[in-house]
């Protein structure tokens, strides 16, 4: 029993990283780029639902949504600001610059809304009692779990049936092909950043029901879980993404509860190099031979 | 003919790099004599040293080698430790600080080296974000272990502790005796460490780390390593090692690392694993690709930019920080997109130069 709770609370913090992870996943997929500044929008996300909920007196539901529109017009924002004037640049280049958003939304965050951190209380309370009240599973996991699949199957649709879908999987392939196909890249790259940002306000809100300290840092070390996550699984892969959040999640929940708390991050980072050195592509990622 | 006046002429930069920084050592110091050095720019001194090597030993591995690592300050982490410990635990031994100081970086410098080579084993099969996600991984187990690690030392030696499942909460659980010194104490790290690292001692740090990094590059071995990042397949092909010069850039860079680490550990009265983390080797990352990847003096350039930077925009106070951000947007947007380039290349003839120093 008391193992199986620790397995549902390691599968909603892994439902946490696995949403976070589709965003990181799906921008690299298609924009070649790691954009460091998706953990700084979860943040974003967890404030202005914060702000909605305390300070505006708004229901959940609606502020959820307002977060969820503010970092889809932030994402689309920052992408066309700083990452598309350089889209020919070298990729390192194009790293700096998301640390330069990053460095920026941090900062940002501090001015507006200060170095104290707020108590955010979570989207929802209570808990559900199973076996005669010998499991407890708090509402808030169960709904992000739900949220988690509901999300993979509504991208997994999206990018397989829609038209846009089709365009940012024939744009991740080749891009210059796609254009000369007659697609708009440069709407599709947007197009994916806001989806992306959209997943990023829909984690915060998620992260910080779990861990309800809200700072302008809180988004830095779930966004590195998350990239580790979408690596793990074999970056630019959805089903990877979902696979390796998940699977990050359980082993840090695991290893918090049986082997050492202190080491619980330590434990996830090896046995991701362990799994990396074993499959270098990642658990669902395409190994692509070189040719010569 | 021709071959050996261009060597000559690289030969000439690497002399005129060296005096650069010989004279910009003399300069600072006759400022600092006649008093037009403040306490805050004076602090400075030392922790750009270490950036400027940390930033050069970076571009080993992701300029010259071609692979991005984003855990660099996990070997400086290791250096700044295993320097202290050996300083601290040698202060009856070797009353010089010199000595004592210049044992630090060794130790540092060979501890960060045995890391650098362990990590760059996996290395041999990763590549590009693979590999990247595996330093930066590296990095936050280092950060970790240092921050559950425990050194004391008494009359019978060195005592090591390690808080695994809480079973050590202070330093009086490594069961020493009677007055033995606590040197790491788990989280809060170093206390109580004497300041040994100077100017000078930063400036010959430097010294060595240019003349290991550009003699390395301009060697045989150097020459395999650019290779390896320009064509593996190629350079493999025409019998170069991959697996020992991958390695072999690894550990050089870490060593440095390391070193730098023991002069930074060495500056400050209380260390801590904390300040080696992610954010800090992203900041040296930046150095590096600010200052033009596989570019040494671009690196050097970069490190003393971007380390007054938030200093001089101390008089912004809360916008400082935002300022910082936006001016790296700015000049790796000015710096890389086509467009912003022909448009600077009008106005200012020599636009690379320029660039770099913005």
């Amino acid at each position: 029993m008391v193992f199986l709770s620790y397995l549902i609370s390691g599968l909603s913090l892994g439902s946490v990283y696995a949403i976070i992870a589709l965003g990181y996943t799906m921008v690299y997929g298609i924009a070649k780029m790691l954009n460091f500044a998706h953990g700084d929008v979860i943040m974003v996300g967890g404030y202005i639902c914060f702000i909605a909920t305390t300070n505006l007196g708004l229901p959940v539901w609606l502020a959820v949504i307002l977060s969820m529109a503010v970092c889809t017009v932030l994402g689309v924002v920052i992408e066309g600001l700083a990452y598309k004037p350089l889209r020919q640049a070298p990729s390192l280049a194009v790293l700096i610059t998301a640390i330069g958003v990053s460095y920026f939304l941090q900062n940002a965050a501090l001015l507006l809304w200060g170095a104290n951190p707020k108590m955010f209380s979570p989207v929802v309370t209570g808990t559900l009692k199973l076996f005669g009240g010998q499991l407890t599973i708090s509402y808030v996991s169960l709904l992000t779990i739900a949220a988690c699949v509901i999300i993979m199957v509504g991208l997994t649709l999206y990018i397989n049936k829609s038209k846009m879908g089709k365009a940012m999987r024939a744009v991740s392939e080749d891009k210059g092909a796609a254009q000369l196909m007659g697609i708009n890249v440069n709407r599709t790259i947007s197009t994916t950043f806001a989806i992306g940002s959209a997943l990023a306000a829909v984690a915060g809100v998620l992260y910080c029901s779990f861990s309800p300290m809200l700072m302008p840092t809180t988004g830095s070390m779930p966004g590195i879980k998350a990239f580790t996550a979408a690596v793990f699984g074999g970056i630019g892969s959805i089903p990877g993404a979902f696979l390796g959040g998940l699977l990050l999640g359980i082993i840090e929940s695991l290893a918090k509860a049986y082997i050492s708390t202190s080491m619980a991050n330590s434990i996830v980072f090896a046995v991701l190099i362990i799994v990396l050195v074993v499959k270098p592509a990642g658990l669902l990622g395409k190994y692509v031979p070189e040719k010569v | 003919m021709k071959k050996g006046k261009k060597i000559n002429g690289a030969v000439l930069k690497d002399y005129l790099t060296y005096a650069a920084v010989v004279l910009a050592f003399i300069v600072i110091t006759v400022l600092d004599q006649q008093g037009f050095i403040n306490n805050s720019t004076r602090g400075l001194l030392v922790p750009i040293c270490c950036y400027i090597v940390m930033a050069v030993s970076l571009n080993l591995t992701v300029g010259i080698l071609g692979e991005l690592n984003l855990g660099h300050a996990g070997f400086m982490s290791v250096g700044a430790f295993s320097g202290v410990v050996a300083s601290l635990s040698l202060a009856d031994a070797i009353p010089s600080p010199v000595l004592r100081l210049v044992i630090a970086m060794v130790v540092g410098a060979a501890f960060a080296a045995v890391v650098g080579l362990l990590i760059g084993l996996p290395v041999l099969r990763l590549k590009g974000d693979y590999l990247a996600i595996v330093t930066l991984a590296f990095g936050e187990i280092l950060k970790e272990v240092i921050n559950a690690l425990y050194v004391g030392q008494d009359s019978a030696g060195l005592h090591f502790g390690f808080n695994f499942r809480n079973n050590i909460s202070s330093i009086n659980d490594l069961h020493m005796e009677e007055g033995a010194k606590a040197i790491i104490k788990g989280a809060q790290g170093v206390t109580g460490n004497e300041k040994l690292a100077t100017f000078g001692a930063g400036i010959v740090l430097i010294l060595i780390t240019l003349f290991i990094v550009m003699n390395l590059v301009r060697s045989r071995s150097g020459r395999a390593i650019m290779a390896i990042r320009d064509n593996r397949i190629a350079a493999e092909s025409v019998g170069i090692n991959v697996t020992k010069y991958k390695l072999m850039a690894f550990a050089v860079s870490a060593a440095l690392a390391g070193a730098a680490g023991a002069l930074y550990g060495s500056n400050y009265a209380s260390v801590k694993a904390s300040t080696f983390d992610f954010n800090q080797s992203i900041l040296i990352l930046m150095f590096g690709v600010l200052g033009g990847l596989g570019n040494i003096r671009g690196s050097i350039i970069a490190a003393i930019v971007l380390t007054i930077l938030p200093e001089a925009l101390r008089s912004f106070e809360d916008l400082r920080m935002l300022i910082y951000a936006i001016v790296l947007i700015l000049v790796m947007i000015a710096t890389n997109n086509p467009r912003v380039k022909t448009l600077l290349g009008c106005i200012i003839p020599r636009k690379k130069g320029s660039s770099a120093n913005e």
